[in-house]
């Protein structure tokens, strides 16, 4: 008896893990085919993303992570994956044209990470929305690669995640 | 608190005539390299790099050591004052009434003779030392000289412990207590993290001054590359006496005073 339950929750397992690989990568991008328990990340404002968005959607702590300890410790201050950069582009504006802050929940970021059930700490330190003029610019555009610079960071053993963050850096494989 | 050791012991007078000797032999020099090439330009040709744009993409490297010199009989107490204001609309922080946790990335300082009544003040903030007490207290290494010597707080590996607030000798550090909102985006500060003045290292990197420079009264703050010979900073630190504060700790700080 035991043996058949547990055999039936490995079905369903299975199932469910099948289920949700079939349709996430499908729905991502195609707004009319999305369920409605699926989040809605609004449309970015500015031009080109830092990466392929499908990257960004699996990668973007990695980037983020990468490039703030650059930026901390050794003052590189390329556009490429800055978090002011992200901000810019994706920032919202609430229904009276105002920039809205990681406290409402349509914040571009909040979108995915509610739903994903998984709490940032960015915007303890961060603003979460664009301010200065040096944001304003940003917004303006051009492109976020250029001054794009080789990481050098030493890549874990293992860390396959890292490692392919790397390749993609140096533009080597998407 | 401050126990002052003077770098050398010139008298005043003594230092104030090397001053003036070492800049009219420097004027000369300038005007005679100069002269030929452009007559006229004198002045501007002898603005050497105190701070230089560093390319985006390149890290700071040791090459270079940021510091400041602060003459304090430049100062008066309202000039102090308007350092700090600048820093705060800069940097982002400011007083909310609790001056006892306040943030204080700068503080004006105050000295007085009781006996004379004599009275100056100067700015007092990050020294950043050589040999930094906050990074060698820091149990998680978030705090940190970088390479150019310029002190920070890494906030995404500060757990908050304020061991070095303590270890500081300048208490030049300050803790977030609450929640903010809209940081400047290029002087990320939050809750449960120490700060300090950064020596506005965004402009640094840029190759623009420090905001307290700026806004303190004409050549009473020099900034500038203390490894750089050529360097305005270098030339003056190397020929007036200067004074660091609490020198007995040995900390080889990066900011020098004046007339102290
Ligand atoms: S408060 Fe932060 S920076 Fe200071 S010693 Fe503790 S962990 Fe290090």
């Amino acid at each position: 008896m035991k043996s058949v339950v547990i055999l039936q929750r490995l079905i369903l397992m299975l199932v469910m893990i099948t289920f949700s690989g079939a349709v996430l990568p499908g729905v991502v991008g195609h707004a009319a085919a999305q369920p409605a328990w699926m989040p809605k990340p609004p449309k970015a404002v500015g031009g080109k993303c830092d990466a392929d968005p499908k990257w960004m959607r699996k990668w973007h702590m990695k980037a983020l992570d990468h490039k703030r300890d650059e930026t901390m410790h050794k003052g590189i201050r390329t556009r490429k994956f800055s978090l002011k950069n992200c901000i810019s582009c994706h920032a919202v504006k609430d229904d009276n044209g105002k920039y809205i802050t990681v406290r409402d929940e349509r914040h571009f970021c909040r979108t995915c990470h509610d739903y994903a059930a998984v709490r940032i700490d960015c915007f303890d330190c961060h603003a979460s929305r664009p301010g200065d003029k040096m944001d304003k610019a940003a917004r303006a555009g051009g492109n976020p690669h250029e001054n794009a610079t080789k990481m050098s960071s030493v890549i874990r053993k293992g860390d396959t995640a890292m490692a392919d963050f790397h390749k993609y850096i140096a533009g080597e494989g998407k | 608190m401050i126990s002052l050791k003077p770098d050398d012991r010139k008298s005043e007078k003594a230092d104030r005539e090397a001053e003036n000797d070492g800049s009219r032999r420097a004027f000369l020099k300038g005007a005679a390299a100069v002269m030929a090439i452009a007559p006229g330009m004198t002045l501007y040709a002898y603005g050497t790099k105190d701070a230089v744009a560093k390319p985006l993409d390149e890290a700071a490297t040791r090459k270079n050591r940021w510091g400041l010199l602060i003459d304090a009989a430049k100062f008066t107490d309202a000039d102090v004052d308007r350092c700090v204001a600048a820093c705060q609309k800069e940097n982002g922080w400011k007083n909310t009434g609790h001056p006892l946790t306040d943030a204080q990335w700068i503080r004006r300082v105050n000295i007085t003779n009781k006996k004379t009544g004599e009275h100056f003040s100067l700015p007092m903030m990050c020294q950043h030392c050589a040999e930094p007490p906050c990074a060698d207290v820091c149990p998680t290494g978030a705090s940190f000289r970088r390479d150019d010597g310029i002190v920070l707080v890494d906030k995404h590996i500060c757990i908050g412990c304020r061991y070095c607030m303590m270890a500081c000798p300048y208490k030049a550090r300050s803790f977030v207590h609450e929640h903010l909102e809209d940081q400047k985006s290029y002087a990320p500060r939050g809750i449960g993290t120490v700060e300090s003045c950064t020596m506005c290292v965004h402009r640094v990197d840029e190759g623009r001054q420090p905001a307290c420079v700026e806004a303190a009264p004409q050549g009473a703050m020099v900034f500038g590359d203390l490894n750089d010979r050529s360097g305005k900073l270098a030339q003056l630190v190397e020929r007036v006496a200067t004074q660091q504060v609490r020198a007995d700790l040995n900390l080889d700080p990066g900011v020098r005073y004046r007339n102290i």
